[in-house]
């Protein structure tokens, strides 16, 4: 899933200064999940905000919404009949969700309430990991089911490097490294061999580096 | 009333508060004796975030508290709430009463118990 945390709420009060007639718009997907813009938060933080601006002196009217996602443009159409009649949007969706909205909405402010996180994982009630990088480019099946890309603090395909001491990385201590994992899970898994299929480096042509990437599937459009 | 406190959350225990209460009581039973095994214990986790927020937005923390008791324990329950009532007392009306224009002895009577 995609993960995020909440913004400060000085930080949200601050954004909101100019408005006094906001939507707050959260979202049924990942954020829902890792508790951050939901429903629940949504409620949460739009009471959290009118104390705080009426308390100040200066109330705010703040409609309630949660969809069900916002990075698919039929779930955002319901609000075109009334986002105008509104300054702004505090959108507690991942950054994803919140760009969508502004591009439909082109008239409206779209403010973010989160800070968006990684792709990753919940390993307790409360703590959630990175998993994946969406380099474009899988290589799972060679490192045992652990990703170097992410798991290696530099990224590299070669490891482990210099900076690994007894299972840990040189960035944390508390971070271990992901080549050290990646070879103990071959180990125990007979796959050692694999070890030697990798390539001696990577190609990023499937990542970032050429800016903004697009995935068109043939099949579907 | 709800009939467990795990039903609270914390939109209800801040709604409580944009409605007008000066203090919010949260009671719920003995830890370790709840009949849904742990929902006294979301509720405190759930008050600890509550008072986090009136931190933040200075309303005031101390305007929030749970207490944990048993059905058996009136005379506690009573002295637990006149405490409560006190403390409340002494801070006065919310921000939130005072910009209402709501005087303390209104707010007297507002102090909500749950």
């Amino acid at each position: 899933m995609i993960t995020g945390t909440p913004k400060p709420i000085e930080e949200i009060l601050e954004m909101l200064e100019p408005y006094n007639n906001i939507v707050v718009a959260g979202c049924f997907g990942c954020v829902t999940v890792c508790r951050v813009g939901g429903d629940k938060e949504v409620q949460v933080l739009s009471s959290t905000l009118r104390l705080a601006r009426e308390a100040a002196g200066k109330k705010i009217e703040i409609r309630e919404v949660c969809l069900e996602r916002q990075c698919d443009p039929e779930y955002l159409e319901p609000m075109r009949p009334y986002i105008e009649d509104y300054q702004a949007v505090l959108s507690i969706a991942c950054g994803a969700g919140i760009q969508f909205m502004a591009e439909k909405f082109g008239k409206t402010p779209l403010l973010p309430g989160i800070n968006t996180g990684f792709l990753g994982v919940t390993e307790r009630q409360g703590e959630w990991t990175e998993r994946c990088q969406g380099c474009g480019d899988c290589v799972l099946h060679l490192t045992g089911g652990i990703c170097p890309v992410t798991r290696c603090a530099k990224s590299i395909f070669h490891g482990p490097c210099g900076g690994s001491v007894e299972g840990t990385c040189e960035v944390d201590k508390e971070v271990k490294c992901g080549w050290q994992m990646i070879i103990d899970r071959l180990v125990s898994l007979d796959q050692m061999e694999n070890y030697g299929k990798l390539k001696p480096y990577k190609g990023w042509d499937a990542s970032r580096d050429g800016g903004p990437r697009r995935i068109i599937r043939e099949d579907m459009v | 009333m709800l009939p467990c406190t795990g039903r609270i959350d914390e939109s209800l225990l801040l709604k409580a508060f944009e409605n007008g209460a000066d203090g919010v009581m949260v009671i719920g039973c003995l830890e370790g004796d709840c009949h849904y095994v742990n929902g006294n214990i979301r509720a405190r986790a759930r008050v600890e975030r509550v008072y986090t927020i009136l931190e933040q937005i200075n309303i005031g923390p101390e305007r929030i508290r749970m207490y944990n008791l048993s059905a058996g324990e009136g005379a506690k329950f009573a002295a637990f709430t006149n405490e409560f009532v006190d403390q409340v007392q002494e801070l006065g009306p919310s921000p939130i009463n005072l910009v209402r224009g709501n005087g303390l002895k209104k707010s007297e009577q507002e102090v909500q118990a749950t």
